[in-house]
């Protein structure tokens, strides 16, 4: 079976990640396929992976009683996909379900805690990686919730 | 300084604020000639007078298009306006957008909300001679779905094979099933070569400056990066100084820059 290191090694997300971390990284990854309409998180649930969206489109979403399923943002191929598994107390804060039919590489969240537990040099690159994903995020939210397309008098 | 008579020849609605007209020269043996990015003045007679963007193809020389948004007194009464109404046309000025220094090299396009309109005739441009140009991308961001402006050509545009078109809007309503999100996050989904790529932006200042910024992560120079900005125009020629920023008129010497020669300027909160 081809290891997933290579594609790994070269990810945007992971580039320039010492050589025994990314071995770390791929012993805890795998390949994974959705298919339209299919949940990939749900809010709520037990958080205990991350991926690394290779073809495909998921829309992160929101579900409201009243007006059902609200489409907060849509990410793609090359984006990453949850952090909740690295925050505590591990549970998805919103739901993400696939509308193109998505490949991505899962990363389990379980194991690669208790990894950066043990190399705090791997847990410190890794969070430094989200912590840049998190930012861009919150910057697009914030941009997004200001409404500059609308009519200011 | 005296305005052109032009007859409105069709007013065709593109959203619930935004519209587009379309104007011929009163004495029919007239061409219009213009550059893509420049501005007119449009006199509603008896109202007053307003800067819009043209937004039709530079190779049409018979007819001119505009697309306005209602917002103010003067684009208000203008949307009232009729097909044979007539209307003074001052123009065209302005700068442009750099259509012939792109030759060879990516082009990406950004436009968001009525952004799209003076970007508008550089993909008329861009089209006309594909051979020319590398990758032609257009990042395209709007408030929902019933914001979108030229529905049908970003159709025509999106089923070409040799044009990348992403569209994304901030809140997504009724059955849309594209990309929500600020437009700048669509950067990165496109591959282009940053050091062979020329960038023309247009939309509010704030989705500019984060575009900016976006583009100069991605490793977009500034002498490649270009933006539209608007300012009170009055004049149209660089007189009354309405429109100063810094030390440059937008009615005269925009409102196409390049980012490297305005940024000195540009987002400062006291001009």
């Amino acid at each position: 079976m081809q290891s997933l290191e290579p594609y790994l090694a070269e990810h945007p997300f992971l580039k320039g990640l010492e050589p025994n971390h990314l071995k770390i990284l791929a012993g805890c990854a795998s390949n994974v396929q959705f298919d339209v309409g299919q949940f990939i998180l749900r809010e709520g649930e037990e958080a205990n992976n991350f991926y690394i969206i290779r073809h495909g489109k998921v829309a992160i979403e929101l579900f409201a009683a009243e007006r059902g399923a609200i489409t907060i943002q849509t990410i793609g191929a090359g984006e990453i996909l949850g952090w909740s598994w690295l925050i505590p107390p591990y549970q998805w804060r919103f739901d993400a379900r696939a509308i193109e039919i998505t490949r991505a590489i899962a990363l389990d969240g379980k194991c690669l805690r208790t990894k950066c537990e043990q190399d705090h040099n791997l847990g410190y690159e890794l969070l430094k990686r989200f912590a840049h994903v998190i930012a861009l995020r919150l910057e697009a939210t914030r941009l997004q919730l200001s409404d500059v397309y609308g009519v200011h008098p | 300084m005296l305005p052109n008579p032009f007859h409105i020849q069709r007013l065709q609605k593109e959203t619930y604020d935004t519209f587009t007209v379309e104007l011929t020269p009163t004495n029919s043996t007239n061409t219009f000639l213009f550059s893509a990015g420049q501005f007119n003045m449009l006199y509603v007679f008896g109202v007053g007078e307003v800067p819009i963007s043209i937004s039709g193809d530079p190779a049409r020389t018979e007819t001119i298009k505009h697309t306005a948004r209602a917002v103010g007194t003067v684009t208000r009464a203008l949307q009232k306006l009729k097909s044979g109404d007539m209307l003074g046309v001052r123009g065209p000025f302005g700068s442009h957008w750099p259509v012939e220094e792109s030759v060879g090299n990516d082009v990406v396009i950004i436009a968001g909300g009525i952004g799209l309109s003076p970007l508008r005739p550089v993909l008329y441009q861009l089209i006309a001679q594909r051979k020319k140009y590398k990758k032609i991308a257009l990042l395209y961001g709007v408030r929902t779905p019933e914001d979108l402006l030229y529905k049908r050509e970003l159709e025509q545009w999106r089923g070409r094979f040799d044009i990348e078109v992403k569209i994304t809007v901030d809140t997504a309503t009724g059955d849309w099933c594209g990309d929500v999100g600020v437009v700048t996050t669509l950067i990165r989904r496109v591959q282009f070569d940053p050091l062979h790529a020329m960038a023309m932006i247009c939309g509010p200042e704030v989705m500019m400056r984060f575009t900016i910024k976006e583009l100069q992560n991605c490793g977009v120079g500034n002498e490649r990066i270009f933006i539209s900005m608007e300012r009170n125009m009055k004049c149209g020629i660089g007189l009354c100084g309405h429109c100063q920023c810094g030390p440059t008129f937008i009615c005269k010497d925009g409102p196409v820059f390049r980012y490297d020669r305005i940024k000195e300027f540009f987002g400062k909160r006291e001009i």
